[in-house]
């Protein structure tokens, strides 16, 4: 148990301090929905109407893009071997890192995303539920990642590949997230199949990552 | 023949050697039969010739299916019998099941724009075998990033197993991402049942090019194995070089 502390502790630390890799990705779901008035136009209507739409997607990207940097550091400076010959299940480990890694790029998303609410002109009952489903489905999103994050330091180069094979297994929570969102302030069944979701992935990514770094590395 | 005879390579060269001709022929007698009674058939008093593009489209989307499953038993194959043959399976698959998608994908459209007036729409059934189609795309791109087989065959039987796990949570999202959109409108579910003049040609054709997907995978098994016998004799020739 204090090897998986120790483990998110220090990747907390790392993505925070490293580069600012935790407020880059906030930037940049900033500078998406920056793009989004300029190509459909600055009418107040319409974004208010596809605002929880925008937002998810605009997260959606954000996560991907965050994930290259999950397992390719530990690979860099050969903590990934020490971790792998440790102790500690693979399993579990994968989990504190994603649980860190979601922390430092998935919760700031969340924090700003009313921000970005209140640029598109969204109403506050629409605002905090598009938040809330956020909270709920982003872990989602980092726990699918982490298979691909996986995938791509085992093939020793990810670049575009990442985004592509975790798009299509992305498409359930972006579906579920945006009609819960939509949905509000009556919480049906959309969120909790979103909430169904994430607890699936948080079962599913870290074995499969786990598998894939042991195969990948032997 | 038990299935770990054929884990030899060259005893499945063999294999391929003499099914090969048989199944070939049984494959071109299957869609002699096939294109005939397709050709044949009754036009539909609703759809007219159109019905006819079915006897293609249908056996390409059951293969598509089909075919990511032979994948996940191969990926099985890989990872937990360690069978030396079932990367090769996995990898001679893939490309054949993205084409199979690509057909169902085409076929379709080009029936749904006289029947419903446009090349696409954004129906349950379409995106969620599009979703599978961008999954045979990732699968395929995995092949061609990394050159060792064996390495690149692990981590495409882990990607394939976590696609087959994930494809009935994608495939039940968008059928419900639909409902919730679109009331189906354009077209009756259930409708009338297949009258048997339309059913065996149907069957037909899914039996050629059922034998037509075995067939293919027979001859790019033997190919890719081939491939990687010259490509170790090409390792060996410059590791001799250099010594």
């Amino acid at each position: 148990m204090s090897a998986l502390a120790a483990i998110l502790i220090r990747d907390l630390r790392a993505l925070w301090r490293v580069g600012g890799g935790a407020l880059v990705g906030a930037l940049f779901f900033l500078a998406v929905m920056v793009l989004v008035p300029f190509a459909l136009g600055p009418d107040l209507a319409l974004l208010r109407r596809i605002g929880p739409a925008v937002l998810w997607l605009g997260a959606l990207l954000a996560s991907l893009l965050a994930l290259d940097r999950l397992f390719a550091d530990d690979a860099a400076d050969g903590s990934l071997d020490l971790i792998l010959m440790g102790r500690a299940p693979l399993e579990l480990v994968v989990l504190a890192k994603a649980a860190a890694h979601w922390l430092a790029t998935g919760l700031p998303l969340v924090i700003v995303s009313p921000l970005l609410a209140l640029m598109l002109d969204m109403e506050p009952a629409a605002m905090a539920a598009t938040a809330l489903t956020l909270a709920v489905g982003t872990p989602a999103l980092t726990f699918i990642g982490v298979i691909g994050a996986a995938l791509s330091v085992a093939l020793r180069r990810g670049g575009l590949l990442l985004p592509v094979l975790v798009i299509p297994l992305a498409i359930p929570v972006l579906i579920f997230g945006v009609a819960a969102a939509a949905g509000a302030p009556s919480f049906g069944a959309p969120f909790t199949i979103l909430c169904a979701l994430t607890l699936f992935s948080a079962v599913l990514g870290p074995f499969a990552a786990a598998a894939t770094l042991r195969h990948g590395l032997e | 023949m038990p299935l770990i005879d054929l884990a030899n390579p060259s005893r499945f060269l063999g294999f391929a050697a003499r099914a090969l001709p048989w199944l070939a022929a049984a494959t071109a007698l299957a869609f002699a039969a096939g294109l005939w009674l397709s050709a044949t058939a009754p036009d539909d008093y609703q759809q007219g010739a159109t019905v006819k593009i079915m006897f293609i489209h249908v056996p390409n989307a059951w293969l598509a299916m089909l075919v990511w499953t032979v994948m996940s038993v191969a990926g099985l194959g890989t990872l937990v019998w360690r069978h030396p043959l079932a990367d090769v399976t996995a990898k001679c698959a893939a490309p054949l099941g993205a084409a199979f998608t690509f057909l169902a994908l085409v076929t379709g459209s080009l029936w749904g724009r006289p029947m419903w007036g446009t090349y696409w729409v954004w129906d349950a059934r379409l995106t969620s075998v599009l979703v599978l189609f961008l999954m045979y795309l990732g699968v395929i791109a995995l092949w061609h990033t990394v050159e060792d087989p064996a390495r690149a065959g692990r981590a495409a039987a882990i990607l394939t197993l976590v696609g087959a796990v994930n494809l009935p949570i994608i495939k039940f999202s968008v059928d419900w991402w639909n409902t919730l959109h679109q009331p189906a409108s354009v077209f009756r579910i259930g409708g009338p049942t297949i009258d048997p003049s339309i059913l065996t040609p149907l069957m037909v054709m899914a039996l050629a090019f059922t034998l037509l997907f075995v067939t293919l995978q027979v001859a790019a098994m033997r190919n890719e194995i081939l491939r990687r016998r010259v490509r170790t004799l090409r390792l060996l020739q410059a590791q001799g070089a250099q010594a």
